[in-house]
């Protein structure tokens, strides 16, 4: 306790309550932005200012190493981008593609391994921790296992092989461009879904058991239940899984990176991917940052759509 | 009313566990792959593929793929380098975020509101969207450097520990599980403490900290995953050897020859200590993640 004393002092200095009261609130003015201060610099000076930053140089020409000076090109890169620019059209669709695919298959699979694990039995949390343990990989290691999993020779296709005793062969699964993209999407799958089912699984727990009990009273079977118990109440949740998976689909970076580096002929290549290999590997600091500005309006959007649909909570929450 | 008579109950149980030990095959079957060729020479390897061997460590059994990964990348130093940076971000962002969160929570001051506004708002800001500026930014940023036993300006932060370590130590979702956990203890605690003078420093050391166990559980756990993961950012601003981070490392591996019971062995060595770290803990790993997605 000796080292609260020198502050007991300079409080028994102070004559009138009200003066000490008035000290009281200055001190914890002071301190609230002492305390707050490193974190909202750092955060000023690694967020806020590279996002200013990225939209100011989305409209310029700025390159990481010229020795010409940076010059304000207007809405160039933005017009090049969508007109000039087919890899990033193509990336674009790719990544809307992955994205459509992913989000119902991953929030899905997601949900009903939730509701296995979710069960009293025995082991249920052995095989939530199975469930769980891609995720803690890193998806830079997943990426070149698959990656190896998918070679020609590689163990997927040597699995097709000896399942239909020879009859189909299976491909070159990355370096065939109509299949590139879904085998990734598979190991995208395959890696993230077991957050999801986490974040389900807290919102199955949130749900009364009253609620099941007096729908089984009413006679209701188990997919009666879920459908009138269960997914009504998964609301909040279902909302927070779709805009997380969406907003980590529009992302995809890694997994391109590491496997296919866009290819083959741009089928994998996606929106960050493109931000990143004309920024960072062309350089092209200004165009890079015009594209990573395009997916952020994307994310953006999105957002909004999650504070629009969990704002309107009360008003639908009706029909169970 | 609907009982289920016993005999389908059982039956229904029997389909459920074979479900959950298929899916539990399909989630475990690459990572045992992996372990189990970083174990095999790169021939048997390959010639296992067709069946049940390549999931079982039978044959020609050793470590050598490990030595060879020795001789092949600073393996050591690439660990090093990924516990230092870990460590710091995990470390110094415990201290910073909760701080903040302690400040943002229980005391008030002008700005209080839009300080929280602005920490919400990062949380949309997906790293991805701000990779591109940031080379730019930090290749900008002074530095200062010890030289000649004289400490000098210098500028750029490119190949440095500190390039990987600073712009990810404060985290507005990390600030954010603090104040909400904080805002949970009862403020007549504050008040106690300080009618017996206590500061408000002391306040947060000796009373808010204690009782917040796991609120710092969850947040060193979520942090310490994308902290060890770290790839895009150290591949982008690292390009020197001494400095990268074993995610990085891994590029070393694909030459003209890729020797693939090595890559599965480095493969190994990073992912074994998260697996093992994740076993011990998963109880805490489970309650994160599961406190990561309340806030929807």
């Amino acid at each position: 306790m000796t080292a609260i004393s020198p502050s007991k002092t300079r409080v028994a200095a102070i004559s009138s309550p009200r003066q000490r009261i008035r000290v009281d609130l200055r001190a914890e003015r002071r301190a609230g932005w002492a305390m707050v201060a490193p974190a909202v610099l750092l955060l000023a000076a690694f967020l806020i200012v590279p996002v200013i930053l990225g939209f100011v140089l989305s409209f310029t020409n700025a390159r990481l190493v010229s020795p010409e000076p940076i010059a304000f090109t207007g809405l160039d890169n933005f017009v090049r981008a969508f007109t000039a620019d087919p890899t990033f059209v193509r990336s674009l669709l790719n990544t809307f593609c992955f994205a459509v695919v992913v989000v119902p298959v991953q929030a899905g699979f997601g949900l009903a391994l939730a509701l296995l694990v979710n069960q009293k039995i025995r082991g249920a949390v052995a095989f939530r921790v199975i469930f769980f343990i891609p995720v803690v990989t890193s998806i830079v290691v997943v990426s070149i296992l698959w990656k190896f999993m998918y070679q020609p020779d590689g163990l997927v296709n040597s699995f097709i092989n000896s399942i239909t005793l020879g009859a189909w062969q299976g491909t070159a699964w990355l370096n065939n461009p109509s299949t590139a993209l879904a085998a990734i999407i598979v190991l995208s799958i395959w890696q993230a879904v077991g957050f999801h089912m986490l974040i389900w699984l807290s919102g199955l727990q949130t749900i009364p058991g009253e609620l099941y009990e007096a729908a089984r009273i009413d006679g209701a079977g188990p997919w009666r239940q879920f459908r009138d118990v269960t997914w009504p109440c998964l609301r909040p949740t279902r909302v927070f899984v779709l805009i997380t998976i969406t907003i980590a689909a529009l992302g995809l970076f890694v997994q391109i990176d590491v496997m296919t580096q866009g290819g083959p002929v741009d089928a994998t290549s996606t929106l960050v991917y493109h931000a990143v290999r004309m920024g960072y590997h062309q350089q092209q600091i200004g165009y890079g940052s015009a594209l990573s500005l395009v997916f952020f309006v994307l994310v953006l959007v999105i957002a909004l759509v999650q504070r629009f649909l969990t704002r309107d909570k009360d008003s639908s929450h009706g029909r169970a | 009313m609907a009982v289920p008579d016993p005999v389908l109950r059982r039956r229904r149980r029997v389909w459920t566990y074979l479900v959950l030990v298929g899916l539990a095959v399909f989630f475990l079957f690459p990572l045992v792959f992996m372990i189990v060729s970083s174990l095999k020479p790169d021939g048997q390897i390959l010639s296992d593929l067709g069946g049940w061997r390549a999931f079982l460590p039978l044959g020609d059994i050793s470590l050598r793929n490990y030595a060879g990964v020795f001789d092949r990348v600073p393996v050591g130093r690439f660990l090093l380098n990924s516990v230092l940076v870990t460590v710091a971000i995990v470390g110094a962002g415990l201290v910073i975020n909760s701080m903040a969160g302690f400040a943002i929570s229980r005391l008030r001051w002008t700005g209080r509101g839009v300080v929280l506004s602005v920490v919400i708002a990062t949380l949309i800001v997906p790293f991805e969207t701000i990779a591109v500026p940031m080379v730019y930014w930090v290749s900008q940023l002074p530095t200062l450097v010890l030289q000649h036993g004289r400490v000098e300006y210098d500028f750029g932060w490119l190949d440095s520990y500190q390039v990987q370590i600073i712009p990810f130590i404060a985290n507005g979702f990390s600030i954010f599980l603090f104040a909400q956990y904080f805002s949970t203890i009862p403020t007549a605690i504050d008040e106690a403490a300080r009618i017996d003078g206590a500061g408000w420093l002391t306040i947060y050391r000796r009373i808010a900290v204690p009782l917040s166990g796991p609120a710092f559980a969850t947040v060193a756990i979520l942090t310490f995953l994308p902290a060890w993961n770290q790839y895009l950012w150290p591949s982008m601003v690292v390009q020197d050897e001494n400095l990268r981070p074993v995610m990085v490392g891994l590029q070393y591996f694909f030459q003209d020859n890729t020797a693939w019971g090595e890559v599965m062995a480095y493969t190994s060595m990073i992912t074994l200590p998260v697996l093992v770290v994740f076993l011990a803990f998963q109880r805490a790993f489970v309650s994160s993640v599961a406190a990561s997605g309340v806030k929807g």
